[in-house]
């Protein structure tokens, strides 16, 4: 171990830090906004759903390296060149979309047939029963796979090194590479997953319990 | 062009060839899966037995393998081991060590949920009639909590066969690592790159498809019965 090559690598990694925080906000962003839209498509069953559904057993059984080789090295043939960058979100919001939107889905379908029907009963209309009374709920059903899913996204995105985005594994590599410094390095990148990940599974797993301990009454 | 792209698949051996990578894919995921479900059930019941002195241990575990992503847990393997332990491992045994661990941390955790989830009276019950702590799990704890573990072991297996695409990154010569050769030896072609990622997509998603058909049937039946 030597301090001097961890003192060294220090601003490399925390460029690969914040880069790796924005792809997986930005993507896993656009992962829930598509899951919203695709659940309540496949929930009130508006024409296309089928479509919807065979894209997210497509999304869910391919796996993400496959799907951004796709687009990265795949696309270019038909004339769409997509940077590294702009590849890497698009893959996180494809695989993304599909997990969130079953996660929204499980949870709108536990929302109570009573409260749909209390609520036409009362003259809403489908998009305000949507947004006061199912989404409301269905959100906070929802949350424990919601969680599990952000987790589960912001690794993947170790993934991205295949098409060379300097994110935290591919500075590893490059800097194993360069120095044969391994421990170090290792150290480093393992470190860095932690600060992301460790700190946002102790909060996922708090607000999951409070809302276990609220429940609504149900 | 069209036609010449799509005869390169069927070319020599190059579709043999694939489905040989495909299969050292599924090799691996299959030893993995043996080795993790055998540890992660002892683990796992060991966990409910409400033992404290391993149970820090346990989680210490179960927290490394949940929140390390594999891609640097399959590098810490890999060059750790042989450089400061002196082991040898070749990247196929790498590999099959670390997704044994790594599914045998996150099955180990559905099983302690599902046998949690079996009334204490069983357990009492069994105990009363003279039951050791083993023939208790053999016989009552376990059996009663596969309905539960089921779907989502198969769920946790066609998550593992999806993660073993990042094999390549460790140079084990899988279904991917065969396509990027295929697509090196045709690169005046630029369709085949589209044809065979494309082509390795549709191996992944027949098999995980398959999968998790199987898993919603099976989720469908037992809850029937409940």
């Amino acid at each position: 171990m030597s301090w001097a090559y961890i003192q060294q690598a220090m601003p490399d990694y925390i460029k690969a830090f914040w880069l790796r925080l924005k792809l997986s906000t930005i993507g896993i962003a656009g992962a829930v906004l598509v899951g919203i839209v695709a659940a309540f498509i496949i929930y009130y069953k508006i024409p296309g759903h089928r479509i919807i559904l065979s894209y997210i057993e497509i999304a869910r059984n391919t796996p993400l390296l496959i799907q951004l080789f796709f687009i990265y090295y795949g696309l270019p043939i038909t004339g769409i060149k997509i940077p590294a960058q702009q590849t890497a979100i698009i893959g996180l919001v494809f695989l993304g979309g599909a997990y969130m939107s079953d996660a929204f889905l499980g949870g709108l379908r536990a929302v109570p047939k009573i409260q749909i029907e209390s609520g036409r009963a009362i003259g809403l209309s489908t998009f305000q029963l949507s947004r006061f009374v199912v989404f409301p709920q269905g959100f906070i059903f929802s949350l424990p796979a919601l969680a599990a899913n952000v987790i589960f996204l912001i690794k993947e995105t170790s993934i991205f090194t295949v098409i060379a985005i300097p994110e935290i594994t591919n500075t590893t590599l490059d800097l194993i590479g360069q120095n044969y410094r391994t421990n170090e390095y290792l150290l480093m990148m393992v470190s860095s997953y932690a600060v992301i990940l460790i700190p946002l599974s102790v909060f996922l797993s708090w607000i999951e319990r409070r809302i276990r301990y609220a429940n609504f009454g149900n | 062009m069209q036609i010449l792209a799509i005869s390169t698949i069927f070319e020599g051996n190059n579709l043999l060839r694939l489905l040989s990578g495909l299969f050292v894919t599924i090799e691996i995921s299959v030893i993995s899966i043996f080795i993790g479900t055998v540890l992660g059930l002892i683990l796992g019941s060991l966990w409910t037995t409400g033992n404290h002195l391993i149970q820090p241990f346990f989680k210490l575990y179960l927290e490394i393998f949940r929140v390390v992503p594999t891609i640097p847990l399959l590098f810490l393997f890999y060059y750790i081991f042989p450089r400061n332990l002196n082991i040898n491992l070749s990247s196929m045994q790498v590999s099959i060590l670390v997704f044994s661990l790594w599914f045998a941390a996150e099955f180990s955790d559905i099983v302690r949920g599902a046998i949690q989830s079996i009334s204490k009276n069983q357990r009492e019950n069994a105990y009363t009639i003279g039951l050791s702590m083993f023939q208790t799990y053999r016989y009552v704890l376990v059996p009663q909590s596969i309905p539960n573990i089921l779907p989502a072991f198969i769920n946790l297996s066609t998550r593992i066969i999806k993660t073993t695409s990042i094999l390549l990154l460790i140079s084990v010569t899988d279904v991917i690592t065969v396509g990027q050769q295929i697509i090196e030896a045709n690169a005046q072609d630029t369709l085949v790159p589209l044809l065979i990622y494309a082509l390795i997509a549709l191996f992944y998603f027949l098999i995980n498809f398959l999968l998790s058909q199987l898993s919603q049937r099976l989720e469908r039946k037992f809850r029937k019965y409940e």
